[in-house]
């Protein structure tokens, strides 16, 4: 497994006991990677076999024992998007992508009002802010659903939209603030002097800069808005209801259908795996609020 | 690049001098605000004002099946919630499902990190592989775990004991927190690996190799150098993953829905039952209140950590 060009400059330098050692290296090395693969392979195994379940038929998806070899067919695909998919996630896309949006549009001016031009209470905003993403959200949903019903907004995508913008908003603002807080004075300084406005150096210096933290900040609010489930279960009903509902009610209302169920669970999850798996990088800094480059 | 604190004080400062001319400091404060305040007014209205009525309701003995029941009963609705047994039982199991999940998950994540932080074939895939349970649909997880994995008669888990000859095992009414916790896990050790990995890389090298030439070995390594330099990464992840796993929600409603009886309820799905379910809006703005309270510990905590990592770092 080594390459050979690892052990040529150890031979070079120190011949004889290099050599052994090298070896040793190499095959303990071999024998870790292997031990990592088959580790990686193992966790993620769960995954693998709710998508080898997803293309069964159903008999051979609840079988013991499992069956390991099949005619792989589309049936339960074309069943999950039969069965009115199509709703859910558009009302899943509509609550994820418009509340990323808001969320980056609030996020940004208040992200550079705590770091490029902060106001004076720097620390007790952004303490603020990071307090209310600790606020146990089952202890507001009983006001929110009283609230919500007394304006006639239950059932409706829009108090997602809402609720999800409010959820992620103080990540953004940590996480841009935190990348905010990276551009190099001098730059701002050159702006300055070059006599471009507030918001002329926001367009032209500012977000260029942050433009991977742009991204960054985007890909974890869609991650947290895509998957949400809690405000969906009790806020919404036939009309708004979004893709983790209508994994649920794939399970519940028709008794158990495990491949179709698997097929549901991975066209649900796919969004976010792909966007999760392409910004890999971006993941770390999103999920510690931007603490951890 | 200037600390936060450096910045503050330059503004400070900065705003000291021109103390005299206060009109124009006046506008200037507004002017450095405006951009703050539409964020800052949203959350507040969209966050603190239901809450502020979570308090209001937790004073009243409203359940919306009785017609006669609003009125204002003092603190009496906290009496109850804490002669209440199961209300103890689920806040048990919130301590135990938090602190069991942070900890396993920690463990994992520095073992799988550690496995990832070296030069090996295939080691971006491998890194894929392993963050993807993370990014699962929550619901899609716990579906895998209590039908794939361990329903009675055809998950894998019991086909797998039962090579070695073990017996199968309901695994959801026999051990509901157990197989609570697999799930649960199962989602978070990814998160605690990338966290811990970072740190791993972040690690100065010289530092590293000074000790490979002072003959340390791995283990001794691995325990004064890394796991010292490693404690910040490590605090930060409990904290972080504790703050989110003590609201799990989706894995109980669809593993065990609190069952058997209430045996594995946490406090979110238990007020949930009680508020919508019981309709028993007083007693669950009670709890909600409490669990906010008993929050607030952790998050202190969390939040002087997650400022000092900022403060260092910047």
């Amino acid at each position: 497994m080594a390459t050979p060009t690892i052990d040529v400059p150890v031979r070079t330098t120190e011949p004889r006991r290099g050599s052994t050692r090298s070896r040793r290296g190499r095959v303990g090395g071999g024998l870790l990677t292997t031990f990592t693969w088959i580790v990686s392979i193992a966790f993620f195994f769960p995954v693998a076999w709710m998508v080898l379940t997803s293309f069964k038929q159903e008999s051979q998806a609840a079988s013991d024992p499992p069956q390991w070899f099949f005619t792989p067919t589309l049936d339960q695909y074309r069943a999950v998007i039969d069965a009115g998919a199509g709703t859910y996630f558009a009302n899943s896309l509509i609550a994820t992508g418009v509340s990323t949006i808001a969320v980056v549009l609030l996020a940004v001016p208040a992200a550079y009002a705590l770091s490029i031009r902060p106001v004076k209470k720097t620390q007790d905003v952004l303490f603020f802010f990071i307090s209310t993403k600790m606020l146990p959200v089952v202890a507001v949903i009983i006001p929110i659903y009283v609230i919500a019903g007394q304006l006639k907004v239950l059932d409706n995508i829009w108090t997602l939209v809402v609720l999800y913008t409010a959820m992620n908003l103080p990540i953004a603002v940590w996480m841009m603030r935190s990348f905010f807080m990276e551009v190099p004075g001098e730059v701002l300084e050159a702006a300055s002097m070059d006599g471009a406005g507030p918001m002329k150096t926001m367009r032209t210096v500012l977000l260029p800069m942050v433009a991977p933290g742009l991204a960054a900040t985007a890909l974890i609010c869609v991650i947290f808005a895509w998957n949400e489930f809690f405000f969906a279960l009790n806020l919404t009903a036939a009309r708004a209801a979004t893709a983790p509902i209508f994994l649920v009610s794939t399970m519940t209302s028709e008794g158990l259908f495990l491949a179709r169920l698997s097929a549901a669970s991975v066209l649900a999850s796919l969004p976010v795996v792909l966007a999760g798996w392409i910004a890999q990088k971006q993941l770390v800094r999103g999920l510690s609020m931007g603490a951890i480059k | 690049m200037t600390t936060l604190v450096e910045r503050h004080q330059a503004a400070e400062h900065d705003r000291r001098t021109r103390r005299r001319d206060t009109s124009v400091d006046r506008a200037e404060g507004w002017r450095r605000r405006a951009p703050l305040l539409p964020a800052l007014i949203f959350t507040i209205i969209v966050t603190q004002v239901p809450f502020l009525f979570t308090l209001w309701y937790s004073t009243r003995s409203w359940n919306l099946l009785r017609t006669d029941g609003d009125v204002f009963v003092g603190l009496s609705n906290f009496g109850d919630i804490f002669a209440d047994s199961t209300f103890r039982g689920a806040a048990l199991n919130s301590i135990l499902i938090t602190l069991g999940c942070v900890a396993v998950a920690m463990v994992l994540g520095i073992f799988f990190a550690v496995l990832l932080d070296r030069k090996f074939v295939g080691r971006g895939v491998a890194r894929t592989l392993l963050i993807t349970p993370y990014l699962i649909m929550p619901v899609a997880g716990a579906m895998i775990w209590s039908i794939s994995m361990l329903n009675p008669t055809y998950g894998l888990f019991n086909w797998t004991i039962g090579l070695i000859g073990l017996d199968p095992v309901d695994w959801t009414s026999t051990y509901p927190v157990v197989s609570i916790l697999m799930a649960l896990v199962w989602q978070w050790t990814p998160f605690m690996m990338l966290l811990v990995l970072a740190g791993l890389q972040a690690q100065p090298k010289d530092v590293l190799e000074a000790a490979a030439v002072d003959g340390a070995g791995w283990a001794r390594t691995f325990v004064s150098i890394t796991l010292p330099q490693l404690r910040r990464y490590i605090e930060l992840g409990v904290l972080l993953g504790a703050i989110y796993v003590v609201n799990t929600f989706d894995q109980i409603y669809l593993m065990t829905a609190g069952g058997p009886g209430t045996a594995s309820a946490n406090l979110p799905f238990y007020i949930y039952q009680r508020a919508f379910l019981g309709f028993d809006v007083g007693q669950a703005a009670a709890m909600g209140v409490v669990v906010v309270i008993a929050t607030i510990f952790i998050a202190m905590a969390a939040l002087r950590l997650i400022f000092r990592s900022f403060d260092t770092k910047d």
